[in-house]
């Protein structure tokens, strides 16, 4: 691996970024927002609580730990939908750039500006509504070390749906989170959920944050070995999505569809 | 070493199409190599076969006795290319896609190269305009620039000097001739322009219907037959190929 190639991913997007507008607010503008909207309505719900309980830890630390992984997995994504949209796919496949490089680069990117969202969101929170991560206690590391990782692996896997499917198909890519978040149990407990929704739940890592987060500042006992089972599913995920962006890009370079991204045509 | 690139018995098909039959070249230190046909010859999926972004059927490629599929990213760091269809990316400015290539292309003093290269094209007036705006010209020479930026042995240009007027064109064709006269470095040159090839290139090869029907100097080529200009030759292949005898 050369660290001057996955240099150059993570200063190409530096500079796609610092020239424009377009790209820098909604780093953090839509997080800022949520966290605003949420602080606001766990204030409200605040009220309607006997005295003690308090919906911001709850609520407001979920919905903030849920965004960076939201900001996680679009950091990926958007890395990458920058050579889809400048049809930059030979001039960067068709150098010594190694891809195991172009994904890392793709991740430190995402590393990097998720950090101004979460930097944004973490301000909002701990200075208008009080929130104290210290709550969460050591265990908010692992929290936010699972959502990184699991981010990590579906933004892997969107970028190479759309390697694969060409580029209208990143409208596939935007709603995952969404797909994803009544199973994982944001705001409710998993035990809320039918049957069926908590099998599914279980397979997916950020299941077991959010269940410790509420455990915790419920007062209940957490075991952090199933947070190490989230953890490890995290890395399970982030291999196979690895595997499967390794895999579709094979099979882009036999059916040349890398060469005719957007042709959208899967051969 | 004799050879920069040799190509052997290289093969792909789309489906049951077949892109490229089982040709068999080679580019030899300080020669321009024509690769001239008919559009739909295969000579865009050959350029892409020797980038590493298509897939041989079957065949091999050594570029500087480097095995694409065994040395790619050590293989593919000896070229460079440049072609219409893939122009640098426009929201960049011309520096910042040189500084970021020239980074993936292992170039040891990155900012002495993209100076020189910036220099060696007279960009110094579009250095910090995105690429986005630039004229066809403009984004000609900017990929040349970016092509120039590892001093490539190997330099494969898909028509280059498509979009260019007559004396850009020439100015470019000047560049290339010199590169090629100081360096050791061979070039593989597709084009439609028979004055350019017969101009610049030490050596054609005909493709048609992926396959190689013709090959040599392109100045005595076109007597030995029996036409007057290298145009005729081709316009007699594109229509005629079964004429050639390879069909």
């Amino acid at each position: 691996m050369s660290v001057s190639r996955i240099f150059a991913i993570v200063l190409r997007q530096f500079y796609i970024v610092r020239g424009s507008f377009a790209r820098l607010f909604p780093l953090f503008a839509w997080a800022g927002i949520d966290m605003i909207l949420w602080g606001f309505l766990t204030r409200y719900l605040n009220n309607f609580v006997s005295s003690g309980f308090n919906f911001v830890p709850m609520l407001l630390g979920a919905v903030l730990l849920w965004d960076f992984f939201i900001r996680i997995m679009q950091g990926v994504t958007m890395a990458f939908f920058e050579d889809v949209w400048s049809n930059n796919f030979i001039n960067v496949f068709a150098s010594p750039l190694l891809i195991s490089e172009y994904v890392l680069g793709l991740v430190i990117s995402s590393i990097a500006t998720s950090m101004i969202g979460l930097t944004v969101m973490l301000f909002i929170v701990v200075f208008f509504f009080k929130l104290s991560l210290l709550i969460y206690g050591i265990m908010a590391v692992p929290f936010i070390l699972v959502l990184f990782l699991f981010g990590i692996s579906i933004g892997v896997f969107g970028s190479a749906l759309v390697l694969h499917l060409g580029p209208a198909s990143e409208w596939f890519i935007w709603p995952i989170p969404a797909l994803i978040s009544p199973f994982v149990g944001v705001l409710y407990p998993i035990s809320t959920l039918p049957h069926w929704m908590q099998l599914v739940a279980r397979f997916l890592p950020p299941s077991y944050v959010f269940e410790g987060l509420r455990a915790i500042v419920l007062g209940k006992e957490f075991s952090g070995i199933t947070l190490v089972w989230g953890g490890c599913l995290a890395v399970l995920y982030i291999f196979l999505a690895y595997m499967f962006f390794v895999k579709i890009y094979k099979h882009s370079l036999h059916t040349g569809l890398l060469v005719r991204h957007s042709a959208e045509t899967l051969n | 070493m004799t050879e920069i690139l040799s190509v052997k018995s290289l093969s792909k098909s789309y489906g049951k199409t077949v892109a490229v039959d089982g040709i068999s070249f080679n580019v030899r230190p300080n020669e321009i190599v024509g690769l001239l046909g008919p559009n739909g010859a295969g000579k865009t999926t050959t350029i892409s076969m020797l980038l590493g972004v298509l897939k041989p059927d079957a065949g091999s490629i050594y570029i500087e006795g480097m095995d694409l599929r065994g040395s790619r990213s050590c293989a593919i760091s000896r070229t460079n290319f440049t072609a219409v269809y893939t122009p640098l990316p426009g929201n960049m400015t011309l520096e910042e896609n040189l500084r970021i290539f020239a980074r993936i292309w292992g170039v040891k003093d990155v900012p002495g190269r993209v100076d020189k290269v910036i220099e060696e094209f007279d960009l110094a007036g579009f250095r910090n305009k995105k690429c986005g705006l630039f004229s066809s010209g403009e984004q000609t020479r900017a990929g040349l620039a970016k092509a120039m930026l590892n001093e490539p042995n190997l330099l494969l240009l898909d028509e280059p000097t498509a979009s260019l007027d007559p004396s850009t064109a020439e100015e470019i064709r000047g560049k290339i001739r010199k590169f090629v006269s100081r360096s050791s470095g061979g070039v593989l040159w597709t084009s439609h322009n028979m004055y350019e090839v017969e101009a610049v290139c030490d050596r054609v090869l005909f493709l048609s219907r992926g396959k190689i029907l013709l090959e040599g100097d392109p100045k005595t080529l076109p007597a030995e037959h029996g036409k007057k200009t290298l145009e005729e030759l081709f316009i007699k292949i594109a229509r005629e190929p079964l004429t050639v005898g390879v069909f």
